[in-house]
């Protein structure tokens, strides 16, 4: 990370701050170019390429056909071959339709090839719910492809992470897979100016605490900090880690939280089991840190459904502040 | 019928006044559906996104005139059209679209996702492409079954370069199948041209890569509509093998709910919306004495009260219970961990 001080810094949006990411990639390594339906004229489903077409060009703003599984492997081959391609599916659930060239053929082509090449992709997934566009167009699939050795798959909850990751994903030389939810593109932050990169890999904590940890990711790492603030008033120190990469996801800085607040719950909006949560409560109990725990691990994920359409089913299917202010005082009750 | 001479137009030698009459309601019902749909969600009394096919509703209707409730049909993302055409009915139709219990998919499902089996239709879809080797799937079910049904699947053209397009047809041709593929190609999948993404001028060549017919026509003309779909309908049904109908039409408002519309010129779109496929429909009913012109505007204003009767009583309908949401992911109940704690 290059040196960067507060006074350099502007409030962006986490979309505007993506934008600046690419522009930044774009102006600076001829190799770069942006891949994805309707990413040109149009600016993208959710605005983020915005009117980099105008700049660049549609040589290197590239609206592709609808075909994802076409598209995401023509991005693969070209990053095998020198360019550097950021390809973005215009909703992640459609990643469906490319999970082939994701991962039978970018994550093991290295493997494969017994180190002889390597695949440089970064690809953008639109995720979650919240916008009410239903079962197909909701989905937090991340798990999938944090089940795949070869893939690095990260998810930023801030504009400045949203920025600093998708810069380092350009500089890795591996298959970086970036999750991005929907809901967050309009927040607004802090955003350094230039070039920098926030590690892949390492987890932020967001918030320090003595008595429960909080391991949240994307927006739920917000949630996570509202119940923070009102348990704060009850006199419940909640520590509010933020995973950003979840393959290979941080280790230490959560065993060493667990081991520090004997309690933890882990928030995320995927499906619940065989999740995100899994892995973090599977990491502890492997661990010296399970005999710090004063309390059983919760996990607070997706319902065992598909998002529903109406309003109120939609958010009573992911965690909301109250879950996790629950889950909280249960842990702590009597305790502290 | 007494026989018409060929000059007549197919649609009025081929169907009686009556039909002819509930085709004209049914594109009326479309629009002032999508018209009502619009309002709705400009007065913020929707949460989520809608595709509108006003301007696409001759196509729409002229392609289900041959269909009985036993054939199916698999639709889009654009798809009240289709579900009208299919007989829907429109109350419950609204009542999805607001998200109620009453709903055709009882408030889970939404626009993009309305369904209504018992007529036939499989449903709308999220997935461009999606309803294509469902649309196959079901031909094969009539094939091995014996139904006689036949599937008309309806997808845009942005759709015929997802791969599951090339699968489908070629699947259909291989094993004979009663499905006919209907192109509606609007110009654009959302913003990107046909011109742009399409390698071929007209859809309906790549038929040819299929071994099967493949045609275009004017999709705002409800007879041409008709005349080409029924065709391959008959053809379908006698155990012939698929076809392919591209529809040539025109959205009138953006992708979705809103579009800042760059990718297209204002002539291009008051030029399309001078064809406007009800007029044409209203001209070529009254020209062949179907109706007249009075009737012409009671058909519309039947429309309008079907439509207002229909918002009102889905307003007023019941939301589906939180406590339910996980209902109905699988036929019994395997599995569950409810909503979060
Ligand atoms: C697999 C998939 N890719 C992309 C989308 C996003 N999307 C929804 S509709 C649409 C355009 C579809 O164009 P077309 O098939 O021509 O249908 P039209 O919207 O014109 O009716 C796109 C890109 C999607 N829903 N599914
Ligand atoms: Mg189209």
């Amino acid at each position: 990370m290059n040196a960067q001080t507060e006074t350099n810094s502007r409030e962006l949006t986490y979309s505007e701050a993506i934008r600046e990411a690419m522009d930044i990639a774009l102006g600076n390594d001829e190799r770069v170019i942006l891949m994805g339906e309707d990413i040109g004229v149009y600016g993208g489903a959710f605005g983020v390429t915005g009117d980099l077409v105008e700049k660049y060009g549609t040589d290197r703003v590239m609206d592709t056909p609808i075909s994802e599984l076409g598209g995401a492997g023509v991005a693969v081959g070209a990053a095998l071959t020198g360019l550097r391609p950021i390809f973005e599916f215009q909703f992640s659930d459609f990643a469906t339709l490319g999970m082939e060239q994701i991962v039978n053929q970018a994550a093991k082509l290295r493997f494969m090839l017994g180190g002889a090449v390597s695949v440089p992709v970064v690809m953008r997934f639109p995720a979650g719910s919240g916008t009410g566009a239903a079962a197909q167009h909701s989905q937090s699939l991340e798990a999938w492809t944090a089940h795949v050795p070869g893939l690095k798959v990260v998810q930023p909850s801030t504009p400045e992470d949203a920025k600093g990751l998708l810069l380092a994903a350009l500089e890795d030389p591996d298959p970086v897979m970036i999750y991005e939810h929907k809901l967050l593109y309009k927040m607004k932050g802090p955003v350094p100016a230039g070039h920098y990169t926030t590690p892949i890999g390492k987890a932020a904590i967001r918030r320090e605490g003595r008595d429960v940890s909080i391991v949240a990711t994307a927006i739920m790492v917000h949630k996570a900090l509202e119940a923070a603030e009102t348990l704060a008033r009850e006199g419940i120190d909640a520590e509010v880690i933020d995973l950003r990469t979840i393959r290979p996801i941080d280790r230490d800085t959560v065993l060493a939280s667990v081991r520090k607040t004997g309690r933890l719950i882990c928030v995320y909006e995927g499906v619940k089991t065989l999740g995100v949560g899994a892995e973090v409560s599977a990491m502890v109990a492997e661990s010296d840190a399970f005999d710090f725990l004063d309390a059983p691990i919760v996990r607070l994920g997706g319902a065992e459904c598909p998002i529903p359409y109406n309003p109120q089913l939609e958010k009573a299917v992911v965690p909301q502040v109250p879950d996790i202010l629950d889950a909280a005082r249960g842990l702590t009750k009597g305790r502290i | 019928m007494p026989e018409l001479p060929d000059n007549v137009p197919y649609a009025i030698r081929t169907y009686s006044p009556e039909r002819l009459r509930d085709a004209f309601l049914k594109m009326h019902l479309i629009r002032k559906f999508e018209e009502g749909a619009e309002n709705s969600y400009t007065r913020g009394l929707i949460h989520g996104t809608m595709h509108l096919s006003i301007g696409q509703e001759a196509s729409a209707v002229g392609a289900c005139m041959s269909l009985t409730d036993e054939d199916k049909i698999t639709s889009t993302h654009r798809g009240h059209g289709h579900c009208v055409a299919k007989g829907a009915d429109v109350e419950k139709m609204f009542a999805e679209f607001f998200g109620k219990e009453t709903g055709y998919c009882k408030g889970r499902g939404g626009s993009m996702h309305i369904a209504d089996p018992s007529k036939g239709n499989l449903g709308a879809n999220g997935i461009v492409g999606g309803g294509l080797p469902i649309a196959v799937g079901a031909a094969l079910s009539a094939k091995r079954l014996g139904t006689g049904a036949v599937t008309v699947c309806f997808f845009g053209d942005g759709a015929n370069n997802e791969g599951a397009f090339h699968e489908a047809l070629n699947m259909a041709a291989v094993w004979k199948l009663p499905v006919v593929f209907v192109c509606e190609n609007n110009k654009y999948g959302m913003s990107t041209s046909i011109e742009r993404s399409t390698a071929v001028k007209r859809i309906s060549d790549r038929a040819a890569a299929y071994a099967m017919p493949g045609v275009t026509v004017d999709g705002n003309d409800f007879s041409a509509v008709t005349e080409a779909v029924d065709q391959a309908v008959a053809h379908a049904r006698a155990g012939e093998g698929p076809g392919l109908v591209e529809t040539l039409t025109y959205r009138w408002r953006g992708h979705s709910k809103s579009d800042r519309n760059r990718y297209r010129t204002k002539e291009e779109i008051a030029d399309w919306q001078s064809r406007d496929p009800i007029v044409a429909m209203a001209r070529l009913l009254v020209d062949h004495h179907i109706v007249s012109e009075d009737e012409i505007a009671a058909v519309e204003a039947e429309a309008t009260t079907i439509i207002e009767n229909a918002i009102a009583a889905a307003s007023a309908a019941p939301d589906p219970k939180v406590e339910e949401a996980t209902r109905d992911v699988y036929t019994a109940l395997i599995l569950d961990e409810g909503t979060p704690a």
